[in-house]
């Protein structure tokens, strides 16, 4: 057998953005020697692309707004699939992590009077949202980050876990590589946090970067974790179109929080079409209205353009599909009309650069083209709404990787708030199991089937190239699993994954084991087929349009999928299994939230 | 489609430089360029990069000689059939390719003190006015991708100074802590400290480089070489210290 590298940890954590920087520094705060593994460099995880901020139902700005408002509205922006105590806790924990988060160095910006901003966002009641301008992830990544550095945690950088090591039902390692050197590295845990981020790379237009790939969704479900509302994938309403190769890149709901309105080539505020019966109480139905909001917010209903994501993003859809959309194949989203250069400039700093430099567009004059974008899973694996904990020993997970809190749609600022509140609890509890066990014995087989699975690519006969096995697999994800799915499309779907999984069989790589992109791609194959398979069997299984999952065959709710979560697991052959399970109830003081 | 000649660094120290020529789309930058020479023609060509929107600072590299991020760098800068040349960061040890090794920064960072803040009043939380904390907020703008270190000639000709120099990415954090409003730290820990400060002769190539356009010369680094100037060398101050010294 190879000898591997080999280093032993109480908490072993994977993932290095917010949740997982959140997680290191409360295990190590509890005394647990940690390790934070990461396929990039620290501080560069996708969390620096967040943009517009942090709910938290702080009441900085409406002093009505409390962890009440703010569950109800998570509630009912995830159409009341949420784990209701996932949504509870978040909502009552979210301001102290915020206020942690300043305690650390972060500066958010301020109200006249000196305390933490808030500004308004989709499906949020009243404005909540602690910010820094337009680029609050990069405030969280880099104050965490240099937490993580005065508490000198261990930092595995540019290192990719391939594979969970599990002994007795419990994972107690895992298994990975340098991806500088190529060389392997495994590591003995007494718990593993997953704090992965999420799998947008599945599509091909997408706001996600290289590293969401799935990697934690797709080790959890091998080591034998339970999955949950895989079918429900966030769309984000406004992403760049134009020019094509920047087509994904994320446009801030901040946008249109700070006074931007949508528009269709016709010049319509066509989001006044699109307002569901759930929200109607609480939204404006002329535009005389929605202009007054933004003045007198007591006197009138908040915008349309502001409803929650899933709904957007079909509408944008819609008035595409009608032809009523822009040269680019999106719609407008202009803010020059209602705010002027200077508040633009200030409260829009990235938006504006971002458009000046990547498509020539200036956004203090010009309407921009938006679209569509893969951006978020709702789905992941089930946790333990208290401690974070899955349904394997050994294995937590928190942020975009775990599933429950968002329900089938996730509200915009909803995740930075969910990496700290459950990154922190993911860490105390991982640390709390660590500090009571001793090590337990690394499978050496499990070992010697992932030193062999990795080497693979290099070893293979075939002639199959990585880059276009993945590109083919996002065009087809994009085509037959995308915003507006059906049964045909899905079953189709499900044949070509599993052609596709032939041939990733065959791919093979040139170069060394150094550094090498093309072999680094054809290892993260695997999580990608296997996680759009099981979106792609989720997808057909629920019978009806909620949220983040939209049937053509099947366009409305339906009460009985509505009281169900789709469970997916892995079987003894590697086959993707489904089951329905009924949700949790929730308790009647919180449901009298609910009666108006 | 038109067609780019680009011209990369491959291998290690001992590499060289290979040309290709790779169509490329209307509105693409030189990173969509080196994803399709990746995909179709070179699958082991190292690169970092993350975001693609300029916000992650992965991507730096030297294109024709200029440190840029190859996401925030469009074709249409260059003529059509111009040679583009990409290198990787000369400043750090070379990886492979456009990757180098950039373990000086985080080692750099270990070195710079965390923020001590005052405790908020009883009952209250901490309060900032907006104007007090924008300078700050200009600093936190910064991305890592180490272009202003690259281009700092005291690290980039000299890299015998790289043990008493933090650089300017660092002088930035630390004014970051130095200049926040509620930062308690002990002055000796960071204004008086320098982290080399005094090698930094104010050539502003670092403020040139900063995709954020973060005035770093200007606002980090001439501010506290001032405080630092007058924490040590203020004639009144050396007064009070060698009286203090008496005394004991």
């Amino acid at each position: 057998m190879v000898s591997v590298e080999s280093h032993d940890y109480d908490v072993l954590i994977i993932g290095a953005g917010g949740a997982g920087l959140r997680a290191a520094v409360e295990a190590t705060a509890r005394g647990c020697k940690t390790a934070i593994i990461t396929k990039s460099l620290l501080g560069k995880a996708h969390t620096v692309m967040a943009e517009g901020g942090m709910a938290a139902a702080m009441g900085n700005v409406w002093e009505q707004d409390n962890w009440k408002v703010h569950f109800r509205d998570t509630m009912r922006g995830g159409k009341m699939l949420n784990n209701w105590r996932m949504a509870q806790i978040h909502a009552q924990e979210a301001p102290d992590r915020v206020l942690e988060l300043e305690s650390w160095g972060a500066l958010f910006d301020r109200t006249p009077d000196g305390r933490i901003l808030q500004r308004d966002f989709g499906g949020h009641r009243y404005a909540r949202l602690a910010h820094v301008g337009d680029r609050t992830g990069l405030e969280m990544i880099r104050i965490l980050q240099q937490k993580s550095v005065a508490e000198d945690i261990d930092v595995f950088s540019e290192c990719t876990i391939n594979q969970l090591l599990v002994n007795d039902s419990e994972v107690n390692g895992a298994v990975g590589y340098w991806r500088e050197t190529g060389e392997l590295v495994q590591f003995r845990a007494k718990s593993v946090i997953m704090a992965t981020g999420g799998l947008g790379r599945i599509w091909s237009v997408t706001s996600n970067s290289w590293e969401g790939t799935g990697d934690g969704h797709s080790l959890a479900m091998n080591a034998g974790a339970e999955m949950i509302d895989m079918e429900f994938v966030q769309f984000h309403p406004t992403g760049m179109v134009a020019p094509a190769s920047v087509k994904g890149i994320l446009v801030t709901e901040g946008v249109r929080g700070d006074g931007g309105t949508l528009r269709n080539s016709l010049g319509e505020r066509f989001m006044f079409n699109y307002i569901p019966p759930m929200f109607a109480s609480e939204t404006a139905d002329t535009e005389e209205e929605a202009d007054r909001w933004y003045t007198d917010k007591e006197n009138a209903r908040r915008t349309p353009d502001l409803l929650p994501r899933d709904e957007v993003a079909r509408a944008i859809n819609s008035e595409v599909k009608a032809g009523r959309g822009s040269p680019s194949g999106g719609v407008y989203l202009d803010i020059a009309g209602r705010r002027d250069a200077d508040y633009i400039k200030r409260r829009l700093p990235s938006m504006y650069h971002q458009f000046r430099e990547l498509a020539g567009v200036d956004i203090t004059k010009e309407s921009m083209e938006v679209g569509p974008t893969a951006h978020y899973v709702m789905g992941g694996v089930r946790v333990d709404p208290e401690s974070a904990a899955t349904s394997i020993g050994g294995l937590y997970a928190a942020g975009e990787v775990a599933a429950g809190l968002h329900g089938s749609n996730r509200l915009g600022g909803n995740s930075l708030s969910d990496l700290l509140v459950f990154g922190k609890r993911a860490g105390e509890f991982a640390a709390e199991r660590a500090i009571q066990m001793d090590h337990s014995t690394l499978d050496k087989q499990q070992i010697e089937e992932a030193v062999s699975r990795i080497a693979k690519p290099f070893e293979s006969e075939g002639t199959e190239n990585p880059y276009t096995v993945q590109s083919d697999l996002r065009e087809l994800m994009q085509s037959k699993v995308g915003i507006i799915r059906n049964r045909s499309d899905l079953e189709s779907a499900l044949v070509e994954i599993a052609q596709l999984k032939g041939r990733e069989k065959n791919v093979t790589v040139s170069g060394t084991r150094r550094y090498n992109p093309g072999w680094h791609t054809a290892l993260d194959l695997q999580h990608l087929l296997s996680m759009s398979e099981a979106i792609a069997k989720a997808a057909l299984e629920r019978e009806e349009s909620r949220g983040g999952h939209t049937r053509e065959d099947f366009p409305a709710p339906s009460d009985e999928f509505g009281k169900l979560n789709i469970v997916v697991t892995l079987g003894d052959s590697d086959e993707v299994n489904i089951k329905r399970e009924p949700l949790t109830e929730m308790p009647k003081e919180l449901a009298e939230l609910f009666k108006d | 489609m038109p067609s780019a000649n680009i011209t990369i660094w491959r291998g290690d120290d001992d590499g060289q430089y290979e040309k290709y020529e790779v169509e490329y789309q209307d509105g693409m930058v030189v990173l969509d360029v080196i994803h399709q020479l990746q995909a179709t023609q070179a699958g082991d060509l190292a690169v970092r990069w993350n975001c693609k929107a300029g916000k992650c600072g992965s991507c730096s590299a030297e294109i024709n000689g200029q440190p840029k991020l190859q996401c925030m760098t469009r074709m249409t800068e260059f003529e059509e059939g111009e040679e583009i040349k990409v290198a990787p960061l000369k400043a750090f040890p070379l990886i492979k390719d456009l990757v180098t090794d950039v373990t000086y920064n985080y080692d750099k960072a270990k070195t710079i003190p965390f923020v001590d803040l005052v405790q908020p009043e009883e009952n209250d939380v901490r309060r900032m006015a907006q104007i007090d904390i924008e300078r700050v907020q200009e600093f936190h703008k910064c991305i890592e991708c180490y272009m202003c270190q690259d281009v700092c000639h005291v690290i980039r000709d000299h890299p015998e100074n790289q043990d008493n120099f933090a650089g300017p990415r660092f002088f930035v954090q630390l004014a970051s802590v130095a200049m926040h409003p509620l930062d308690q730290n002990a002055k000796a820990d960071t204004v008086s400290h320098g982290f080399g400060l005094e090698y930094c002769n104010i050539t502003k190539c670092c403020t040139e480089v900063c995709p954020e356009g973060i005035k770093i010369t200007d606002n980090a680094i001439i501010p506290m070489k001032e405080r630092r100037a007058d924490e040590l060398y203020d004639p009144l101050r050396a007064l009070g210290r060698f009286i203090n010294n008496l005394k004991k």
